[in-house]
């Protein structure tokens, strides 16, 4: 009998691998390079473990974490839901716009603003659900499609004299700023503040799992992501669930800016981060669609890209960082499959000892 | 006499649980159509894939011409002169023909361009000389099953083979597509070509064969000639002399109905043969079994009972409830179950483990099923039972679906689907592919529900079967029911006759 443990143990090999592997590559770069890896190396860890560092980890973390899990959502069901990222900025944006124009109370400012980002993010992403399932449109097409339309549009309406003006001093188009009572706040750590959104997000994931592993709707995503039509027979309404599935994604997608936003721009403007999609998705991939799996692959995003910054002081490319993300999320997915058809493998022989001699027996019944 | 085109020896294939074939011996004569027949699951598509090298035998040689062949994968079996003809086209629908022909066996002239000339000029040569017209510019989507067949075969010519292998090559085909593949395959053995083709049709394998191996639980039984032998006698080779008895029928039919179809009609889509104008009555503790060859409107039956297919005419009641336009989930609810023929397409989840497994389907019902939530406890606890009461040899719930043997796969979705008291349960081809073991439980577990009963529909292609647990027959043929029979009082060669059509019942 396989342990709890021995299965949990066999899911952090492939990451762990994968890691090691990148790791290792970053370092054959290095000398090849000509640089000194065992310092460089030791350079970047410190710079990385400085409490500045580490807050700061966290707070890109909570973005990335965001965007992981809306990628997570749409894996579940096998769909790519490439639109995270015109998804998210579109919601931010009109999160932005609607939290300029009104005054409220805090709590309810806030809450506000989060369900015109949830709204607006469901929303776009519909679009391609929709499609998808009246007409058989790839999912894959029409969202990238719709992250150059939300380009176009946000584009449009960021203008002066439209949704938007130019801040003073500085050639930034950006929205009206919102209010403090439309603010989320932090807490301090360590003298730097650590977005509030944050312990959000971690809800928003354990929600997430709850949904997946208690409730009989994460039960018929699950099966319609493992064989659409055994679930079909089973019951499940496929077109519904994928319409659904993506409006969840989607929903999810269009919180992604809002840790930022309430947490410190408070507008949205042309210097508003974006390029987020890619990222959940290849974080989602790495950590298994799991919510915690997807929380470790967020922070070890958000910990590359923080380290990273000191490299440029040691004269060296900061490109190593994105050559190593690289070659982390190939040699997961490889290392993944691996250990799953070991496991396979593993379980079948254990079920064969268990089937004793198989009935080798081809007389007439 | 010279050495025959294909001779097999003791050839033997073991998979988990089950032998495919076992000492099977084959001898097929240049320039003959050669027919191999059997019910399913005799082992007759692991020989032809063996033969084409797409399964290796675990024993036994492989003779072509004489001379034994190593063969491991169809690229020895194409170089040794061997084509087949699959039953489910490996055409791409977006490719013209001659695109199909040449795809990975492309004439390349000069810097590696493809010479589409001579190519065609080939094609047009070998649809002459074989009087296989095909029009080479044709985009295959285009065309309809019989010419993508012709394709197929042309395809098969085109990289030279002398022996070709056609896997149920009529069972897709409208009747006029049928005569006139037998013409076809006439014209090939004439001009020296060897044909060997699997069927269940006997009315054709006597018109058209010039020999005739049987093979029944795994072995080749007998060989024959159309001169030599009836349909009743090769029947009674394909499907032996012992029938099960049938157990006797204590059980009154219920008058209260289970499922209902009245005059069902459907649109058909794709290759499926559309059902018009069906009517069916299963009352509860009453097993009606639906016989026909595949293809014949089968599949849209069961898709318009689950509700995946909505009808164009008619009316589909479970009990007294009309669910013409319900949802799967609802009929589900309502004690509709189903065993599936592929029971890795629809009824698993490979890679769950098997109480998940056991939610499936279930998970709109009690005792899995709390409101919004899933009650994993009674899950693994329900599962567990169902383990223990249908002999499901494993070593714990929490492994994954995909390392079950076939059989055991099949005696867990027979016991979830049994679980929780189903009104009305469809089981299609349920013991196909299982062990004869696991086939004896199967029906053992099918006459108790319907003790219990349980209206059961049973579709099936095992003669034996159907005739051994089902109370009425219906044999069902281009999507209509041809004919009502009592089991007690037909026997599969009659049955195989209405089957075919061949005997307006």
């Amino acid at each position: 009998m396989e342990t709890r443990i021995e299965r949990v143990l066999l899911q952090l090999i492939a990451p762990v691998v994968a890691i090691f592997f990148a790791a290792l590559l970053a370092a054959a770069i290095l000398h090849f390079t000509g640089a000194d890896a065992g310092s460089v190396l030791g350079e970047v860890v410190a710079f990385g473990t400085t409490p500045a560092s580490l807050v700061a980890v966290v707070n890109k973390a909570t973005t990335f974490y965001l965007a992981g899990i809306a990628g997570a959502i749409g894996f579940r069901m096998l769909l790519f839901n490439i639109g995270i990222d015109g998804q998210y900025r579109l919601a931010v944006f009109f999160a932005a716009v609607v939290g300029a124009s009104v005054s409220l109370p805090p709590v309810l400012h806030v809450t506000l603003i989060i369900v015109v980002a949830m709204a607006v993010g469901a929303g776009w992403a519909a679009l391609a659900g929709y499609i998808k399932v009246t007409r058989g449109v790839s999912e894959v097409i029409s969202t990238i499609m719709l992250n150059a339309v939300a380009t176009g549009i946000i584009a449009y309406l960021l203008a002066p004299g439209r949704l938007a003006e130019r801040a003073a001093g500085s050639n930034n188009i950006r929205t009206t700023p919102i209010p403090p009572s439309g603010w989320f706040p932090g807490f301090e750590v360590a003298g730097k503040e650590v977005f509030g959104f944050t312990l959000v997000a971690a809800a928003l994931g354990i929600g997430f799992w709850i949904l997946l592993n208690r409730t009989r709707f994460g039960f018929e995503l699950r099966a319609s992501g493992l064989s659409l039509r055994a679930a079909a027979v089973s019951g499940v309404n496929s077109k519904r669930m994928i319409f659904v599935t993506m409006v969840m994604s989607g929903a999810m997608a269009g919180l992604v800016g809002i840790p930022q936003l309430l947490g410190s721009s408070h507008q949205y403007g042309l210097d508003f981060p974006a390029g987020f999609g890619f990222t959940g998705l290849a974080i989602a991939i790495l950590g298994r669609n799991h919510p915690l799996g997807v929380a470790f692959g967020a922070l070890l995003w958000a910990w590359l890209e923080r380290s990273s910054q000191i490299l440029d002081l040691l004269g060296v490319s900061r490109e190593i960082v994105t050559i190593m993300q690289a070659t982390i999320v190939l040699s997961v997915v490889v290392a993944y499959e691996v250990v799953r058809r070991v496991n396979v493998r593993r379980q079948q022989k254990l079920v064969g000892r268990s089937e004793h001699v198989g009935i080798e027996n081809g007389a007439t019944a | 006499m010279p050495a025959p085109a294909i001779e097999l020896r003791g050839i033997t294939k073991r998979y988990p649980g089950v032998v495919a074939n076992r000492d099977v011996n084959l001898r097929v004569e240049s320039g003959t159509a050669h027919a191999v027949i059997g019910e399913n699951g005799a082992g007759k598509s692991t020989l032809m894939n063996i033969l084409y090298g797409m399964v290796v035998p675990d024993e036994g040689e492989i003779l072509v011409e004489g001379t034994p062949i190593p063969m491991s994968s169809p690229a020895d079996a194409i170089a040794a002169g061997i084509g087949m003809v699959h039953q489910h086209f490996k055409l791409a629908d977006n490719l013209t023909v001659l695109e199909n022909v040449i795809l990975g066996d492309e004439p390349t002239g000069r810097a590696g361009r493809i010479d589409f000339e001579a190519a065609r000029a080939r094609i047009v040569e070998l649809g002459d000389h074989y009087r296989i017209p095909i029009d080479p510019e044709a985009l295959v989507a285009d065309l309809s099953v019989g010419n993508r067949q012709r394709g197929e075969i042309i395809t098969v010519l085109y990289r030279g083979a002398r022996v070709l292998i056609l896997d149920e090559p009529t069972s897709v085909l409208v009747p006029q597509e049928v005569d006139e593949l037998l013409k076809n395959l006439r014209r090939l053995t004439g001009e020296g070509l060897t044909v060997i083709f699997i069927s269940h049709k006997l009315d054709e394998v006597l018109t058209v064969a010039d020999e005739i191996t049987v093979m029944r639980n795994a072995r080749t039984v007998a060989h024959t000639r159309p001169a030599e032998i009836t349909s009743r006698e090769l029947a009674q080779l394909m499907v032996g002399s012992e029938l099960p008895t049938p157990e006797p029928r204590t059980v009154e039919v219920r008058s209260e109905v289970g499922l209902r179809l009245e005059s069902v009609s459907t649109r058909g889509s794709g290759h499926e043969t559309s059902l018009s104008d069906i009517d069916l009555t299963v009352r509860s503790g009453e097993i009606v079994g639906i016989a026909g060859v595949e293809g014949n409107g089968q599949s849209e039956l069961i898709e318009t009972i689950l509700g995946l297919t909505s009808p164009v005419a008619g009316r589909v009641l479970l009990g007294t409830e009309d669910v013409t336009e319900a949802a799967t989930s609802i009929r589900r609810r309502l004690g509709l179950s189903y065993i599936p023929q592929d029971r890795h397409r629809e009824a698993l989840l490979l890679d769950a483990t098997l109480w998940e497994n056991r939610m499936l389907g279930h998970q709109m019902h009690p005792p899995i099923n709390r409101g919004v939530w899933i009650d994993r406890k009674a899950a693994r606890a329900d599962t567990e039972q169902i383990v223990a009461d249908s002999d499901v040899r494993t070593p714990s719930i929490e492994v994954l679906a995909s390392a079950l043997s076939g059989g055991n796969q099949q005696k867990l979705i027979v016991g979830r689907e049994m679980a929780g008291e189903p009104r009305v349960l469809i089981a299609a081809h349920p013991t196909r592919g299982v062990d004869v073991g696991a086939q004896a439980a199967i029906w053992t577990r099918l006459s108790a529900v319907r003790r219990a009963g349980v209206a059961v529909l049973l579709i099936s292609a095992d003669l034996e079967e159907l005739i051994g647990i089902s109370d009425r027959i219906l044999v069902i043929l281009r999507g209509r029911f041809v004919g009502e029979f009592d089991p007690a009082a037909i026997g599969p060669e009659d049955l195989g006759a209405a089957m075919t059509g061949a005997d307006a019942a």
